[in-house]
Protein backbone atom coordinates (compact mmCIF):
# COMPACT_ATOMS: atom_id res chain seq x y z
CA UNK A 1 0.00 0.00 0.00
CA UNK A 2 0.93 3.80 -0.52
CA UNK A 3 1.62 6.20 2.00
CA UNK A 4 -0.78 8.05 0.33
CA UNK A 5 -3.32 4.99 0.63
CA UNK A 6 -2.29 4.05 4.20
CA UNK A 7 -3.21 7.19 5.53
CA UNK A 8 -6.58 7.52 5.72
CA UNK A 9 -6.39 3.97 7.39
CA UNK A 10 -3.34 5.30 10.21
CA UNK A 11 -5.85 8.28 11.29
CA UNK A 12 -9.02 6.01 11.22
CA UNK A 13 -7.15 3.86 13.71
CA UNK A 14 -5.81 7.17 15.86
CA UNK A 15 -9.50 8.18 16.26
CA UNK A 16 -10.59 5.01 17.70
CA UNK A 17 -7.84 4.20 19.69
CA UNK A 18 -8.19 8.21 21.22
CA UNK A 19 -12.20 7.42 20.95
CA UNK A 20 -11.54 4.33 22.96
CA UNK A 21 -9.57 5.80 25.63
CA UNK A 22 -12.04 8.60 26.58
CA UNK A 23 -14.48 6.22 26.86
CA UNK A 24 -12.96 4.43 29.62
CA UNK A 25 -11.95 7.01 31.18
CA UNK A 26 -15.60 7.92 31.22
CA UNK A 27 -17.25 4.67 31.75
CA UNK A 28 -14.67 4.12 34.44
CA UNK A 29 -15.10 7.12 36.23
CA UNK A 30 -17.35 6.52 38.58
CA UNK A 31 -15.63 3.60 40.44
CA UNK A 32 -12.37 5.00 40.18
CA UNK A 33 -13.64 8.10 42.26
CA UNK A 34 -15.58 5.59 45.21
CA UNK A 35 -12.11 4.11 45.20
CA UNK A 36 -10.13 7.13 45.57
CA UNK A 37 -12.83 8.76 48.26
CA UNK A 38 -12.76 5.30 49.69
CA UNK A 39 -8.72 5.32 49.84
CA UNK A 40 -9.49 9.07 52.46
CA UNK A 41 -6.60 11.25 51.12
CA UNK A 42 -7.09 14.16 48.16
CA UNK A 43 -6.60 13.31 44.80
CA UNK A 44 -6.32 15.06 41.79
CA UNK A 45 -7.92 14.88 38.22
CA UNK A 46 -4.56 13.19 36.74
CA UNK A 47 -5.01 11.21 39.71
CA UNK A 48 -8.59 9.80 38.48
CA UNK A 49 -7.80 9.47 34.92
CA UNK A 50 -4.73 7.52 35.85
CA UNK A 51 -6.75 5.42 38.04
CA UNK A 52 -9.67 4.93 35.47
CA UNK A 53 -6.83 3.65 32.89
CA UNK A 54 -5.62 1.26 35.35
CA UNK A 55 -8.27 -0.55 37.39
CA UNK A 56 -8.30 -4.48 38.00
CA UNK A 57 -12.29 -4.77 36.71
CA UNK A 58 -13.16 -2.11 34.71
CA UNK A 59 -16.05 -1.30 33.28
CA UNK A 60 -14.34 -0.60 29.90
CA UNK A 61 -10.66 -1.63 29.95
CA UNK A 62 -7.94 0.10 27.95
CA UNK A 63 -6.45 -0.75 24.75
CA UNK A 64 -3.13 -1.39 26.50
CA UNK A 65 -4.57 -3.75 29.22
CA UNK A 66 -6.21 -5.84 26.53
CA UNK A 67 -3.46 -5.99 24.32
CA UNK A 68 -1.38 -6.65 27.61
CA UNK A 69 -3.84 -9.51 28.41
CA UNK A 70 -3.70 -11.18 24.72
CA UNK A 71 0.33 -10.56 24.80
CA UNK A 72 0.99 -12.42 28.12
CA UNK A 73 -2.16 -15.17 26.96
CA UNK A 74 -0.51 -15.90 23.89
CA UNK A 75 3.24 -15.79 24.89
CA UNK A 76 3.20 -16.90 28.49
CA UNK A 77 1.47 -20.54 27.79
CA UNK A 78 2.04 -23.54 25.42
CA UNK A 79 -0.83 -23.05 22.51
CA UNK A 80 -1.91 -26.62 23.86
CA UNK A 81 -2.59 -24.69 27.41
CA UNK A 82 -6.08 -23.67 28.43
CA UNK A 83 -4.41 -20.47 29.15
CA UNK A 84 -3.46 -19.31 26.19
CA UNK A 85 -5.91 -18.21 23.94
CA UNK A 86 -4.63 -19.28 20.68
CA UNK A 87 -6.20 -22.62 22.08
CA UNK A 88 -9.39 -21.11 22.38
CA UNK A 89 -9.99 -19.13 19.14
CA UNK A 90 -8.41 -22.50 17.56
CA UNK A 91 -11.58 -24.34 18.82
CA UNK A 92 -13.79 -22.18 18.00
CA UNK A 93 -12.15 -22.06 14.74
CA UNK A 94 -12.83 -25.67 14.28
CA UNK A 95 -16.64 -25.49 14.85
CA UNK A 96 -16.69 -22.58 12.61
CA UNK A 97 -15.11 -24.27 10.25
CA UNK A 98 -17.24 -27.59 9.73
CA UNK A 99 -20.43 -25.35 10.30
CA UNK A 100 -19.00 -23.41 7.11
CA UNK A 101 -18.15 -26.52 5.20
CA UNK A 102 -21.74 -28.20 6.15
CA UNK A 103 -23.51 -24.62 5.50
CA UNK A 104 -21.62 -24.43 1.62
CA UNK A 105 -22.93 -28.12 0.77
CA UNK A 106 -26.31 -27.47 2.44
CA UNK A 107 -26.70 -23.85 0.81
CA UNK A 108 -25.48 -24.84 -2.61
CA UNK A 109 -27.66 -27.65 -2.51
CA UNK A 110 -30.65 -25.89 -1.70
CA UNK A 111 -29.88 -23.19 -4.49
CA UNK A 112 -29.35 -25.92 -6.99
CA UNK A 113 -32.92 -27.59 -6.49
CA UNK A 114 -34.59 -24.25 -6.08
CA UNK A 115 -33.45 -22.98 -9.81
CA UNK A 116 -33.59 -26.45 -11.15
CA UNK A 117 -37.48 -26.95 -9.73
CA UNK A 118 -39.43 -24.39 -9.57
CA UNK A 119 -41.97 -25.89 -6.92
CA UNK A 120 -39.19 -26.24 -4.54
CA UNK A 121 -39.24 -22.47 -5.26
CA UNK A 122 -42.45 -22.24 -3.64
CA UNK A 123 -42.21 -24.65 -1.14
CA UNK A 124 -38.79 -24.54 0.20
CA UNK A 125 -37.73 -21.05 -0.28
CA UNK A 126 -40.33 -19.88 2.59
CA UNK A 127 -38.92 -22.41 5.45
CA UNK A 128 -35.45 -21.32 4.40
CA UNK A 129 -36.62 -17.54 5.02
CA UNK A 130 -38.19 -18.72 8.13
CA UNK A 131 -35.87 -20.40 9.70
CA UNK A 132 -33.66 -17.37 9.69
CA UNK A 133 -36.25 -15.27 11.69
CA UNK A 134 -35.91 -17.28 14.58
CA UNK A 135 -33.17 -15.86 16.65
CA UNK A 136 -30.07 -18.30 17.24
CA UNK A 137 -30.22 -17.70 20.78
CA UNK A 138 -33.35 -18.87 21.60
CA UNK A 139 -32.95 -21.53 19.28
CA UNK A 140 -29.22 -22.96 20.05
CA UNK A 141 -29.20 -24.32 23.33
CA UNK A 142 -32.31 -26.39 22.13
CA UNK A 143 -30.42 -27.82 19.87
CA UNK A 144 -27.47 -28.84 22.10
CA UNK A 145 -30.02 -30.35 24.23
CA UNK A 146 -31.38 -32.37 21.57
CA UNK A 147 -27.77 -33.33 19.74
CA UNK A 148 -26.54 -34.04 23.24
CA UNK A 149 -29.63 -36.19 23.92
CA UNK A 150 -28.99 -38.09 21.16
CA UNK A 151 -25.26 -38.96 22.01
CA UNK A 152 -23.61 -35.94 19.84
CA UNK A 153 -21.75 -33.48 21.95
CA UNK A 154 -18.30 -31.50 21.13
CA UNK A 155 -17.77 -30.24 18.17
CA UNK A 156 -20.74 -31.45 16.16
CA UNK A 157 -23.59 -29.43 18.08
CA UNK A 158 -21.44 -26.51 17.68
CA UNK A 159 -21.11 -27.31 13.93
CA UNK A 160 -24.72 -27.35 13.09
CA UNK A 161 -25.12 -23.92 14.77
CA UNK A 162 -22.64 -22.91 12.76
CA UNK A 163 -24.35 -24.12 9.85
CA UNK A 164 -27.78 -23.01 10.29
CA UNK A 165 -26.20 -19.48 10.74
CA UNK A 166 -23.98 -19.27 7.27
CA UNK A 167 -26.33 -21.49 4.87
CA UNK A 168 -28.79 -18.68 4.26
CA UNK A 169 -26.74 -16.19 2.68
CA UNK A 170 -25.26 -18.85 0.59
CA UNK A 171 -28.78 -20.45 -0.72
CA UNK A 172 -30.06 -16.74 -1.35
CA UNK A 173 -26.81 -15.24 -3.52
CA UNK A 174 -26.34 -18.90 -4.83
CA UNK A 175 -29.97 -18.90 -6.48
CA UNK A 176 -29.20 -15.30 -7.92
CA UNK A 177 -25.86 -16.58 -9.22
CA UNK A 178 -27.34 -19.20 -10.49
CA UNK A 179 -29.96 -17.53 -12.49
CA UNK A 180 -27.12 -14.71 -13.58
CA UNK A 181 -26.49 -16.25 -17.12
CA UNK A 182 -26.87 -14.02 -19.84
CA UNK A 183 -30.48 -15.44 -21.76
CA UNK A 184 -28.08 -15.52 -24.97
CA UNK A 185 -25.89 -17.54 -23.06
CA UNK A 186 -28.44 -19.75 -22.18
CA UNK A 187 -30.19 -19.72 -25.95
CA UNK A 188 -26.55 -20.29 -27.10
CA UNK A 189 -26.64 -23.72 -25.30
CA UNK A 190 -29.99 -24.80 -26.70
CA UNK A 191 -28.30 -24.25 -29.81
CA UNK A 192 -25.82 -26.91 -28.65
CA UNK A 193 -28.31 -28.78 -27.47
CA UNK A 194 -26.45 -28.84 -24.44
CA UNK A 195 -28.34 -31.26 -21.59
CA UNK A 196 -29.70 -29.16 -18.03
CA UNK A 197 -26.91 -30.74 -16.38
CA UNK A 198 -24.24 -29.96 -19.23
CA UNK A 199 -25.97 -25.93 -18.79
CA UNK A 200 -25.58 -26.25 -15.19
CA UNK A 201 -22.01 -27.56 -15.56
CA UNK A 202 -20.52 -25.24 -18.06
CA UNK A 203 -22.90 -22.08 -17.43
CA UNK A 204 -24.98 -21.71 -14.47
CA UNK A 205 -22.46 -22.54 -11.88
CA UNK A 206 -19.33 -20.56 -13.70
CA UNK A 207 -21.63 -17.68 -13.78
CA UNK A 208 -22.80 -17.88 -10.17
CA UNK A 209 -19.24 -17.73 -9.20
CA UNK A 210 -18.89 -14.21 -8.38
CA UNK A 211 -22.50 -14.23 -6.54
CA UNK A 212 -20.80 -17.51 -4.73
CA UNK A 213 -18.27 -15.79 -3.29
CA UNK A 214 -19.78 -12.40 -2.37
CA UNK A 215 -22.12 -14.71 -0.29
CA UNK A 216 -19.45 -17.05 1.47
CA UNK A 217 -17.77 -13.87 2.83
CA UNK A 218 -20.69 -13.48 4.71
CA UNK A 219 -21.31 -16.57 5.52
CA UNK A 220 -18.03 -17.39 6.84
CA UNK A 221 -18.25 -14.36 9.19
CA UNK A 222 -21.85 -15.82 9.78
CA UNK A 223 -19.96 -18.93 11.38
CA UNK A 224 -18.03 -17.47 13.52
CA UNK A 225 -21.13 -15.51 15.76
CA UNK A 226 -22.65 -19.34 15.28
CA UNK A 227 -19.87 -21.15 17.07
CA UNK A 228 -19.12 -18.25 19.16
CA UNK A 229 -23.15 -18.67 20.35
CA UNK A 230 -22.79 -22.32 20.35
CA UNK A 231 -20.27 -22.15 23.08
CA UNK A 232 -22.34 -20.37 25.45
CA UNK A 233 -25.12 -22.88 26.43
CA UNK A 234 -22.97 -25.60 26.19
CA UNK A 235 -20.85 -24.85 29.33
CA UNK A 236 -18.06 -26.18 27.88
CA UNK A 237 -13.95 -25.22 28.87
CA UNK A 238 -12.80 -24.43 25.52
CA UNK A 239 -13.92 -21.69 22.99
CA UNK A 240 -13.29 -18.13 22.83
CA UNK A 241 -17.33 -18.11 23.78
CA UNK A 242 -16.32 -19.97 26.86
CA UNK A 243 -13.82 -17.71 27.17
CA UNK A 244 -16.77 -14.44 26.91
CA UNK A 245 -19.00 -16.49 29.72
CA UNK A 246 -16.65 -17.58 32.37
CA UNK A 247 -14.78 -13.90 31.95
CA UNK A 248 -18.54 -12.19 32.60
CA UNK A 249 -19.06 -14.74 35.30
CA UNK A 250 -16.05 -13.44 37.04
CA UNK A 251 -16.07 -9.57 36.02
CA UNK A 252 -13.08 -10.19 34.22
CA UNK A 253 -13.81 -7.63 31.82
CA UNK A 254 -10.19 -7.73 30.45
CA UNK A 255 -10.66 -11.24 29.42
CA UNK A 256 -13.91 -10.68 27.84
CA UNK A 257 -12.25 -8.20 25.64
CA UNK A 258 -9.47 -10.37 24.39
CA UNK A 259 -11.68 -12.77 23.42
CA UNK A 260 -13.58 -10.47 21.49
CA UNK A 261 -10.49 -8.92 19.50
CA UNK A 262 -9.50 -12.60 18.65
CA UNK A 263 -13.05 -13.16 17.36
CA UNK A 264 -12.43 -10.55 15.02
CA UNK A 265 -8.91 -10.95 14.35
CA UNK A 266 -10.44 -14.91 13.38
CA UNK A 267 -13.39 -13.46 11.30
CA UNK A 268 -11.40 -11.06 9.10
CA UNK A 269 -8.43 -13.95 8.48
CA UNK A 270 -11.22 -16.15 7.61
CA UNK A 271 -13.29 -13.63 5.16
CA UNK A 272 -9.78 -12.65 3.89
CA UNK A 273 -8.52 -16.54 3.06
CA UNK A 274 -12.53 -16.78 1.30
CA UNK A 275 -11.13 -13.48 -1.05
CA UNK A 276 -7.85 -14.85 -1.69
CA UNK A 277 -9.61 -18.02 -3.25
CA UNK A 278 -12.21 -16.14 -4.72
CA UNK A 279 -9.05 -14.35 -7.00
CA UNK A 280 -7.55 -17.75 -7.67
CA UNK A 281 -10.77 -19.61 -8.56
CA UNK A 282 -12.35 -16.55 -10.42
CA UNK A 283 -10.31 -16.42 -13.51
CA UNK A 284 -11.04 -13.14 -15.66
CA UNK A 285 -12.61 -12.10 -12.43
CA UNK A 286 -13.32 -8.51 -13.76
CA UNK A 287 -16.91 -8.32 -13.61
CA UNK A 288 -17.23 -10.12 -16.17
CA UNK A 289 -17.45 -8.08 -19.52
CA UNK A 290 -19.37 -10.20 -22.02
CA UNK B 1 -28.06 -39.25 -27.29
CA UNK B 2 -24.77 -40.13 -28.51
CA UNK B 3 -22.92 -37.37 -29.61
CA UNK B 4 -22.97 -36.60 -33.45
CA UNK B 5 -19.65 -36.47 -34.69
CA UNK B 6 -18.53 -33.62 -37.12
CA UNK B 7 -17.16 -33.96 -40.56
CA UNK B 8 -13.33 -33.23 -40.80
CA UNK B 9 -13.32 -29.71 -41.77
CA UNK B 10 -12.38 -29.36 -45.08
CA UNK B 11 -12.80 -26.88 -47.86
CA UNK B 12 -15.75 -27.74 -49.97
CA UNK B 13 -14.90 -27.42 -53.54
CA UNK B 14 -17.77 -24.88 -55.75
CA UNK B 15 -21.10 -27.49 -56.08
CA UNK B 16 -20.62 -28.23 -59.38
CA UNK B 17 -24.04 -30.30 -59.89
CA UNK B 18 -27.29 -28.44 -61.19
CA UNK B 19 -30.18 -28.94 -58.63
CA UNK B 20 -29.12 -27.11 -55.97
CA UNK B 21 -30.54 -28.98 -52.24
CA UNK B 22 -33.21 -27.11 -50.57
CA UNK B 23 -31.74 -26.59 -46.59
CA UNK B 24 -34.40 -24.64 -44.83
CA UNK B 25 -38.01 -24.81 -46.44
CA UNK B 26 -40.43 -22.13 -44.99
CA UNK B 27 -44.19 -22.70 -45.64
CA UNK B 28 -46.96 -20.07 -45.07
CA UNK B 29 -45.03 -19.25 -41.32
CA UNK B 30 -47.03 -17.40 -38.71
CA UNK B 31 -46.23 -16.29 -35.50
CA UNK B 32 -48.24 -14.50 -32.80
CA UNK B 33 -47.70 -14.01 -29.14
CA UNK B 34 -50.17 -12.43 -26.84
CA UNK B 35 -49.07 -9.24 -25.36
CA UNK B 36 -50.70 -7.33 -22.40
CA UNK B 37 -53.65 -6.03 -24.31
CA UNK B 38 -53.73 -7.36 -27.97
CA UNK B 39 -51.90 -9.95 -29.80
CA UNK B 40 -48.92 -9.01 -31.64
CA UNK B 41 -48.70 -10.47 -35.25
CA UNK B 42 -44.67 -11.09 -34.97
CA UNK B 43 -44.99 -13.12 -38.61
CA UNK B 44 -47.52 -13.53 -41.12
CA UNK B 45 -47.76 -16.12 -43.71
CA UNK B 46 -44.06 -16.04 -44.82
CA UNK B 47 -42.34 -18.23 -47.24
CA UNK B 48 -39.60 -19.02 -48.00
CA UNK B 49 -37.00 -21.55 -49.39
CA UNK B 50 -32.88 -21.33 -49.26
CA UNK B 51 -30.83 -23.90 -51.20
CA UNK B 52 -27.57 -25.05 -50.01
CA UNK B 53 -24.66 -22.59 -50.46
CA UNK B 54 -27.22 -19.37 -50.26
CA UNK B 55 -26.36 -16.77 -48.90
CA UNK B 56 -29.28 -14.93 -47.54
CA UNK B 57 -29.68 -11.71 -45.57
CA UNK B 58 -33.31 -10.80 -43.90
CA UNK B 59 -33.36 -7.06 -44.17
CA UNK B 60 -36.50 -4.55 -42.61
CA UNK B 61 -36.77 -2.17 -39.73
CA UNK B 62 -37.19 -3.44 -36.14
CA UNK B 63 -39.89 -5.57 -35.02
CA UNK B 64 -39.79 -6.87 -38.57
CA UNK B 65 -40.07 -10.47 -37.49
CA UNK B 66 -36.33 -10.76 -39.07
CA UNK B 67 -34.62 -12.19 -36.06
CA UNK B 68 -38.24 -14.03 -35.17
CA UNK B 69 -37.99 -15.91 -38.24
CA UNK B 70 -34.28 -16.98 -37.61
CA UNK B 71 -35.05 -18.26 -34.10
CA UNK B 72 -38.28 -20.20 -35.49
CA UNK B 73 -35.74 -22.32 -37.81
CA UNK B 74 -33.21 -22.20 -34.35
CA UNK B 75 -36.30 -23.82 -33.12
CA UNK B 76 -35.23 -21.42 -30.25
CA UNK B 77 -39.02 -19.93 -30.97
CA UNK B 78 -42.30 -21.75 -31.86
CA UNK B 79 -44.36 -20.55 -34.57
CA UNK B 80 -48.11 -20.52 -34.20
CA UNK B 81 -49.10 -21.78 -37.32
CA UNK B 82 -47.26 -22.94 -40.53
CA UNK B 83 -44.26 -25.57 -41.46
CA UNK B 84 -40.78 -25.37 -41.11
CA UNK B 85 -37.87 -27.78 -42.44
CA UNK B 86 -34.49 -28.14 -41.81
CA UNK B 87 -32.55 -30.37 -43.85
CA UNK B 88 -35.95 -32.18 -44.10
CA UNK B 89 -35.97 -32.04 -40.27
CA UNK B 90 -38.08 -30.23 -38.19
CA UNK B 91 -36.21 -27.52 -36.48
CA UNK B 92 -36.24 -29.74 -33.01
CA UNK B 93 -34.68 -32.18 -35.13
CA UNK B 94 -32.61 -30.26 -36.59
CA UNK B 95 -30.90 -28.87 -33.70
CA UNK B 96 -30.21 -31.75 -31.71
CA UNK B 97 -28.61 -33.00 -34.34
CA UNK B 98 -26.49 -29.82 -34.38
CA UNK B 99 -27.70 -28.93 -37.64
CA UNK B 100 -26.26 -24.86 -37.20
CA UNK B 101 -24.44 -22.72 -35.62
CA UNK B 102 -25.77 -19.51 -34.37
CA UNK B 103 -23.71 -16.11 -33.87
CA UNK B 104 -25.77 -13.78 -32.06
CA UNK B 105 -26.05 -10.22 -31.57
CA UNK B 106 -23.85 -9.71 -28.61
CA UNK B 107 -20.50 -11.60 -28.60
CA UNK B 108 -21.93 -13.93 -25.65
CA UNK B 109 -18.77 -15.14 -24.90
CA UNK B 110 -17.98 -16.85 -21.44
CA UNK B 111 -15.91 -14.09 -19.77
CA UNK B 112 -14.57 -16.98 -17.61
CA UNK B 113 -13.23 -19.05 -20.47
CA UNK B 114 -10.02 -18.03 -22.46
CA UNK B 115 -10.99 -17.01 -26.30
CA UNK B 116 -9.29 -20.56 -26.63
CA UNK B 117 -11.48 -22.69 -24.40
CA UNK B 118 -14.68 -20.32 -25.45
CA UNK B 119 -14.22 -21.61 -29.08
CA UNK B 120 -14.12 -25.02 -27.86
CA UNK B 121 -17.64 -24.62 -25.82
CA UNK B 122 -19.47 -26.82 -28.22
CA UNK B 123 -17.15 -29.51 -28.84
CA UNK B 124 -16.61 -30.25 -24.89
CA UNK B 125 -20.95 -30.51 -24.94
CA UNK B 126 -20.47 -32.90 -27.98
CA UNK B 127 -17.60 -34.69 -26.00
CA UNK B 128 -14.78 -34.34 -28.38
CA UNK B 129 -11.43 -35.24 -27.15
CA UNK B 130 -9.70 -32.83 -25.37
CA UNK B 131 -6.45 -32.94 -28.04
CA UNK B 132 -9.20 -32.58 -31.05
CA UNK B 133 -11.08 -29.89 -29.33
CA UNK B 134 -7.96 -28.06 -28.90
CA UNK B 135 -6.73 -28.45 -33.15
CA UNK B 136 -10.14 -27.85 -33.90
CA UNK B 137 -10.27 -24.18 -31.96
CA UNK B 138 -6.85 -23.13 -33.12
CA UNK B 139 -8.24 -23.79 -36.78
CA UNK B 140 -11.32 -22.09 -36.72
CA UNK B 141 -9.66 -18.80 -34.99
CA UNK B 142 -6.93 -18.79 -37.39
CA UNK B 143 -9.92 -19.15 -39.90
CA UNK B 144 -10.96 -15.63 -38.37
CA UNK B 145 -7.62 -13.97 -37.45
CA UNK B 146 -6.85 -14.47 -34.48
CA UNK B 147 -4.21 -16.98 -34.28
CA UNK B 148 -1.83 -15.56 -31.02
CA UNK B 149 -5.39 -14.43 -29.09
CA UNK B 150 -5.89 -17.91 -27.79
CA UNK B 151 -4.93 -17.38 -24.29
CA UNK B 152 -6.80 -14.05 -23.59
CA UNK B 153 -10.13 -13.42 -21.90
CA UNK B 154 -13.32 -11.85 -24.04
CA UNK B 155 -12.28 -8.67 -22.28
CA UNK B 156 -9.24 -8.27 -23.21
CA UNK B 157 -10.62 -8.40 -26.90
CA UNK B 158 -12.24 -5.55 -28.66
CA UNK B 159 -15.95 -5.74 -29.73
CA UNK B 160 -14.87 -7.04 -33.54
CA UNK B 161 -12.31 -9.53 -32.34
CA UNK B 162 -14.97 -11.25 -29.64
CA UNK B 163 -17.69 -11.28 -32.87
CA UNK B 164 -14.80 -12.79 -34.69
CA UNK B 165 -14.62 -15.16 -31.63
CA UNK B 166 -18.14 -15.92 -31.77
CA UNK B 167 -18.36 -16.66 -35.45
CA UNK B 168 -15.10 -19.22 -34.87
CA UNK B 169 -17.14 -20.47 -31.93
CA UNK B 170 -20.13 -21.46 -34.54
CA UNK B 171 -17.97 -22.24 -36.65
CA UNK B 172 -16.13 -25.15 -34.63
CA UNK B 173 -18.59 -27.95 -34.99
CA UNK B 174 -18.81 -27.15 -38.77
CA UNK B 175 -22.10 -27.04 -39.42
CA UNK B 176 -23.53 -26.84 -42.80
CA UNK B 177 -26.10 -23.76 -41.91
CA UNK B 178 -25.01 -20.53 -40.51
CA UNK B 179 -27.32 -18.33 -38.82
CA UNK B 180 -26.09 -14.95 -37.76
CA UNK B 181 -28.52 -12.31 -36.39
CA UNK B 182 -27.07 -9.06 -36.77
CA UNK B 183 -23.56 -9.99 -36.10
CA UNK B 184 -22.00 -6.84 -36.70
CA UNK B 185 -24.61 -4.25 -35.89
CA UNK B 186 -22.69 -2.54 -32.60
CA UNK B 187 -19.31 -2.23 -34.86
CA UNK B 188 -18.14 0.64 -36.14
CA UNK B 189 -18.53 1.32 -39.76
CA UNK B 190 -14.33 0.62 -40.21
CA UNK B 191 -14.52 -2.42 -38.33
CA UNK B 192 -17.94 -3.90 -40.04
CA UNK B 193 -15.95 -3.30 -43.61
CA UNK B 194 -13.87 -5.33 -42.98
CA UNK B 195 -15.60 -7.78 -40.85
CA UNK B 196 -17.86 -8.64 -44.36
CA UNK B 197 -14.65 -8.76 -46.49
CA UNK B 198 -13.57 -11.66 -44.18
CA UNK B 199 -17.07 -13.11 -43.90
CA UNK B 200 -17.41 -13.47 -47.56
CA UNK B 201 -14.23 -15.36 -48.17
CA UNK B 202 -15.00 -17.22 -45.29
CA UNK B 203 -18.44 -18.30 -47.07
CA UNK B 204 -16.95 -18.60 -50.38
CA UNK B 205 -13.86 -20.53 -48.86
CA UNK B 206 -16.32 -23.30 -46.73
CA UNK B 207 -19.73 -22.68 -49.07
CA UNK B 208 -21.59 -22.87 -46.32
CA UNK B 209 -25.63 -22.15 -46.54
CA UNK B 210 -26.00 -18.28 -44.28
CA UNK B 211 -29.10 -16.81 -42.93
CA UNK B 212 -28.09 -13.37 -42.00
CA UNK B 213 -29.96 -10.60 -40.27
CA UNK B 214 -29.16 -7.09 -40.62
CA UNK B 215 -30.08 -3.29 -41.07
CA UNK B 216 -27.94 -2.51 -43.67
CA UNK B 217 -28.30 -2.57 -46.91
CA UNK B 218 -24.87 -1.95 -48.11
CA UNK B 219 -24.12 -5.34 -45.92
CA UNK B 220 -26.98 -7.05 -47.24
CA UNK B 221 -26.03 -6.22 -50.83
CA UNK B 222 -22.57 -6.98 -50.68
CA UNK B 223 -22.39 -10.02 -48.73
CA UNK B 224 -25.75 -12.03 -50.16
CA UNK B 225 -26.81 -14.32 -52.87
CA UNK B 226 -30.54 -13.45 -52.33
CA UNK B 227 -31.46 -10.17 -50.26
CA UNK B 228 -35.38 -10.67 -48.39
CA UNK B 229 -36.69 -7.79 -47.37
CA UNK B 230 -39.38 -7.83 -44.75
CA UNK B 231 -42.10 -4.92 -43.20
CA UNK B 232 -43.20 -5.01 -39.86
CA UNK B 233 -46.73 -5.05 -38.50
CA UNK B 234 -47.58 -7.80 -39.24
CA UNK B 235 -43.84 -8.95 -39.79
CA UNK B 236 -44.11 -10.04 -43.51
CA UNK B 237 -41.67 -10.33 -46.85
CA UNK B 238 -42.46 -7.77 -49.15
CA UNK B 239 -39.50 -8.59 -52.08
CA UNK B 240 -37.32 -11.39 -52.80
CA UNK B 241 -33.89 -9.55 -54.30
CA UNK B 242 -31.50 -11.97 -56.57
CA UNK B 243 -28.03 -10.18 -56.14
CA UNK B 244 -26.19 -13.35 -57.79
CA UNK B 245 -27.11 -12.63 -61.18
CA UNK B 246 -25.80 -8.98 -61.33
CA UNK B 247 -22.94 -9.41 -58.77
CA UNK B 248 -19.92 -11.78 -58.57
CA UNK B 249 -19.36 -14.09 -56.52
CA UNK B 250 -16.08 -13.07 -55.40
CA UNK B 251 -17.09 -9.52 -53.70
CA UNK B 252 -14.28 -6.70 -53.24
CA UNK B 253 -15.69 -3.85 -51.07
CA UNK B 254 -15.04 -1.56 -54.04
CA UNK B 255 -18.06 -3.32 -55.82
CA UNK B 256 -20.00 -1.50 -53.93
CA UNK B 257 -19.43 1.82 -56.44
CA UNK B 258 -21.11 -0.33 -58.87
CA UNK B 259 -24.25 0.54 -60.75
CA UNK B 260 -25.36 -2.69 -60.63
CA UNK B 261 -24.67 -2.53 -56.63
CA UNK B 262 -26.48 0.43 -56.64
CA UNK B 263 -29.26 -0.77 -58.53
CA UNK B 264 -29.69 -3.76 -55.89
CA UNK B 265 -29.36 -1.31 -53.27
CA UNK B 266 -32.00 1.17 -54.78
CA UNK B 267 -34.61 -1.70 -55.09
CA UNK B 268 -33.88 -2.43 -51.48
CA UNK B 269 -33.88 0.49 -50.18
CA UNK B 270 -37.62 1.21 -52.13
CA UNK B 271 -38.81 -1.85 -50.61
CA UNK B 272 -37.96 -0.81 -47.11
CA UNK B 273 -39.60 1.98 -47.91
CA UNK B 274 -43.20 0.80 -49.11
CA UNK B 275 -42.96 -1.15 -45.82
CA UNK B 276 -42.79 1.60 -43.82
CA UNK B 277 -45.52 3.89 -45.65
CA UNK B 278 -47.88 1.03 -44.21
CA UNK B 279 -46.77 2.02 -40.90
CA UNK B 280 -46.89 5.76 -40.69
Amino acid sequence: MTIKGSLPVAVMALAVLVLWYAGAVWLNAPMATDALNRAGHDWTTADLIRATLAMKRPILPTPDQVALDLYTSLTGYPVTSIRNLLYHTGVTAGAALAGFGMGVVLGVALAAGIVQARTLESSLLPWVIASQTVPILAIAPMIVVILGNLGFTGLLPKAIIAMYLCFFPITIGMVKGLRSADPLTLDLMRTYSAGTAQTFRLLRLPASLPYLFTSLKIAVAASVVGAIVAELPTGGQAGLGARLLSGSYYGQTVQIWSALVMAAVLSVTLVAVVGLAERALVPGGRGGAR
Amino acid sequence: MPAAQPAPLTLVPPAADAAPRTIVDVRNLTLTYQAADHPVYALSDVSLSISKGDFISLIGPSGCGKTTLMRVVADLEQPTSGEVTVNGMTPEQARLKRAYGYVFQAPALYPWRTVERNVMLPLEIMGLPRADRQQRAREQLDLVGLSGFERKFPWQLSGGMQQRVSIARALAFNPDLLLMDEPFGALDEITRDHLNLQLTRLWLGTRKTCIFVTHSIAEAVFLSTRIVVMSPRPGRILDVIDCDRDLPRERTLDIRESPEFQRIAHRVREGLMEGHSYDD
